[in-house]
């Protein structure tokens, strides 16, 4: 049982990782809460769904196109919805909030609300000390991981992850030393959009592809952050994992109460909050003041 | 400018006798709501049965009521009810007060049909439900009559009997696996969505299994919409389950077949899996349906009664897929509701009432006859069982949605053997075979 609550926990984790990480970078860098970041994993689904199924494109080329197509769509949300009242950010929450409706009504007036699905990369089974784990389920655990090694890299290596690190440790003083901050949030927002494209490219062929499937993610991804600390990307690495296991421990040992995973990971969260009001790793608000 | 006062006059009188005559040019219609999830498969079933229901009627002219003939309009109404019960009990008011229609059809999540069912008793309309299962639905008309007395199930039968003719589905399919595999003790893991309609049935079921000779494992309740359920997959396969009892109506049951499939759980599925009623079911799951097997009402080349081809095959022609229940509001539109009005003469609510809850009558899905409770009070409900209403076994095999029961069905000792014209064998997934074959 503890290594099927390991296996489930890691690739649940994964996945979470990569949604709690795109949203807690440009909340760290531009301080905007993009309520809409798993909206963008729900298109980006669709769109996978319509390149491979109707228009017989192979999975592969259909993941890509859908990241670049949504990280575009991203970018022009953000210059035309976000942009211009980046500074209220309660406008912020309420336009992005607005724009993933807008975007799930889109899909259900095009798609209609069928359950529609993508298929596997690789179709099969490993049996691991007796416990199945699909290939599909291994590749998205490992191209998540990647993913999330090429994130940190870049936010480690390159000059534009050392702007977005600096924008995100104070917005002023980047600005002062010759950065342009508006240009980063861009920036940001673009990766940010991208990483969730990335997600719905990983999970589409493991989930049912419908549009309300950004609204579970959304409260979990939210969790995630919170719990790990807003902003912290490596807080939402934890969080994310954390909630994973919490999930996966849920369902084998309360089988009744499977559809309690949800309420019970949150719960930790609330936990956790009590204990540690900023998250684990997050900045405690006195000494951000 | 001013208007002269007799131009004012004759504005005012045509103004009068628009709104005098309007309604009474409206009244030539019979209007139906019919009220669904609209974009989602439910509600489009509702609306495609009710289409084909009223094209029929009015290319015949419409209905005698008394000595006037009316044609049927509908009036499609959004419920929305997967996502917002607010939506739905809107939907249900808008219906009544501004669409000011005359009976009502539809209705798929018991929590949203319970609120719309008041809403439609409020104002003393017909609602014939055609999607929740819940008994306290028609149970209300017992203890009530005088407020519910309107309401009527028109598909599918209560809760109670679906479980019931699932239970009938894993003797059979249990027995095949005796015979096959020689199994003694065919374990059964329970896998049921978080919704109120499935919570008599896991009650039920925990009681009924042992009685059958077969061993509950374990209950596991995922969420109707989860996304992902290996870990429960995992579970039911340690606990070591030779089938697994299913009670999905959402997206889970898609998830759990591909996963399933994926994964060669080696048990049968057997129970109701709305998802799996489909024809968009296979290449929903990939293709890792294969051998699910689920309650339904139709099925290509399967034939309950005479009229089953007739509507099956117009459905398949008109809209491309095998018809769902949710479509019986075709059959509760053409041998319910028109039969009972021009019987009656009149669109008066009482008085069909009286006579539709006495009646009996065939349609494509069974014979229909209302039932009462022990207590002789009037249920509204469907009467279940052999002659009456059975409905379908059928099981996916190789991409085609077989029927497969009742195939040689004994409801009772002494009497006679029922199957249906069109059911072919049941078949075990070969990897279960494989895992369980001495």
């Amino acid at each position: 049982m503890i290594l099927d609550i390991i296996t489930s926990g890691l690739i649940n984790g994964s996945v979470y990782a990569l949604l709690a990480i795109g949203f807690s970078l440009i909340y760290g860098a531009a301080r905007i809460v993009n309520l809409a970041h798993t909206a963008f994993y729900m298109v980006a689904s669709y769109c996978i769904y319509f390149a491979t199924h109707k228009m017989g494109v192979h999975p592969v080329a259909a993941m890509l196109v859908a990241i670049i197509l949504v990280t575009m769509i991203g970018l022009v949300c953000y210059q035309l919805f976000i942009n211009p009242i980046r500074e209220h950010e309660a406008a912020v929450l309420i336009a992005t909030i607005a724009m993933a409706m807008a975007m799930q009504e889109i899909m259900l007036i095009i798609f209609t609300g069928d359950y529609l699905s993508v298929p596997s990369l690789v179709k099969g089974y490993l049996k691991i000390i007796g416990v199945k784990i699909a290939y599909q389920q291994l590749l998205t655990f490992g191209v998540a991981l990647l993913i999330l090694a090429g994130v940190w890299s870049l936010l480690k290596k390159t000059r534009v992850g050392l702007a977005i690190r600096s924008t995100a440790q104070d917005r002023e003083v980047a600005n002062l030393m010759g950065m342009n901050e508006s240009r980063v949030a861009m920036i940001t927002m673009g990766v940010s959009v991208g990483l969730a494209a990335f997600a719905g490219a990983v999970v589409v062929p493991l989930t049912v592809v419908n549009p309300h499937m950004w609204m579970h993610p959304l409260i979990f991804m939210l969790a995630i952050v919170v719990l790990g600390g807003l902003g912290s990307l490596k807080g939402s690495f934890a969080g994310a994992y954390i909630l994973g296991f919490t999930e996966a421990s849920v369902v084998f040992l309360i089988p009744l109460g499977a559809f309690l995973k949800g309420s019970v990971a949150l719960s930790v969260m609330i936990l956790v909050l009590l204990i540690r009001p900023e998250g684990l790793f997050g900045v405690a608000f006195e000494e951000e003041r | 400018m001013r208007i002269p006062k007799f131009l004012l006059s004759i504005l005012l009188i045509a103004c009068l006798v628009m709104a005098v005559g309007l309604p009474a040019y409206a009244a030539k219609t019979i209007k139906i709501g019919v009220i669904g999830p609209m974009k989602f498969v439910q509600g489009k079933g509702h609306w495609n049965g009710a289409t084909m229901a009223a094209e029929e009627i009015n290319a015949k002219g419409g209905l005698w009521v008394g000595k006037k003939k009316m044609k049927i309009e509908l009036v499609k109404l959004d419920s929305n009810e997967f996502l917002s019960m607010t939506d739905a009990t809107n939907a249900m008011e808008l219906a009544i007060t501004r669409h000011k229609v005359d009976f009502l059809v539809g209705g798929f999540r018991t929590e949203a049909v319970l609120a719309m069912q008041d809403i439609a008793m409020d104002y003393k309309k017909i609602f014939i439900g055609c999607g929740a299962a819940h008994p306290q639905l028609c149970t209300r008309v017992a203890k009530d009559y005088k407020r519910y007395k309107y309401f009527f199930r028109g598909t599918p039968f209560n809760s109670m009997y679906l479980v019931k003719t699932c239970f009938i589905h894993m003797a059979t399919v249990g027995g095949i696996m005796k015979k096959v595999l020689g199994i003694p003790k065919v374990k059964v893991a329970i896998v049921a969505e978080k919704a109120v309609w499935v919570d008599p049935m896991i009650a039920a079921a925990k009681g009924f299994i042992p009685k059958i000779g077969m061993e509950v494992v374990g209950v596991w309740r995922p969420s109707a919409v989860a996304t992902d359920v290996t870990a429960e997959l995992s579970a039911i396969q340690r606990s070591g389950a030779h089938m697994i009892f299913t009670t999905f109506s959402s997206s889970v049951g898609i998830t759990f077949a591909r996963q399933a499939g994926e994964l060669k759980i080696p048990a049968v599925q057997v129970g109701i899996n709305v998802e799996a009623q489909k024809d968009g079911f296979w290449e929903a799951t990939e293709g890792m349906a294969n051998y699910v097997m689920t309650m339904n009402t139709y099925a290509r080349g399967v034939e309950t009664n005479e009229l089953t081809p007739r509507f099956v095959n117009a459905y398949i022609k008109r809209f491309g897929e095998v018809p769902t229940y949710t479509a019986d509001t075709y059959q509760v539109i053409i041998y319910n509701l028109a039969p009972v009005i021009e019987e009656a003469g009149t669109l008066d609510a009482d008085k069909l009432v009286a006579i539709i809850e006495n009646r009996e009558y065939v349609g494509p899905g069974g014979k229909v006859k209302y039932m009462k409770d022990a207590e002789g009070r009037h249920l509204h409900d469907l009467t279940w069982g052999p002659g009456y209403l059975t409905s379908l076994g059928v099981q996916w095999q190789d991409g085609k949605l077989k029927g497969v029961w009742p195939n040689r069905w004994k409801a009772a000792k002494g009497v006679p053997e029922i199957t249906y014209k069109g059911v072919v064998p049941y078949k075990i997934a070969p990897w279960v075979i494989e895992k369980y074959k001495k």
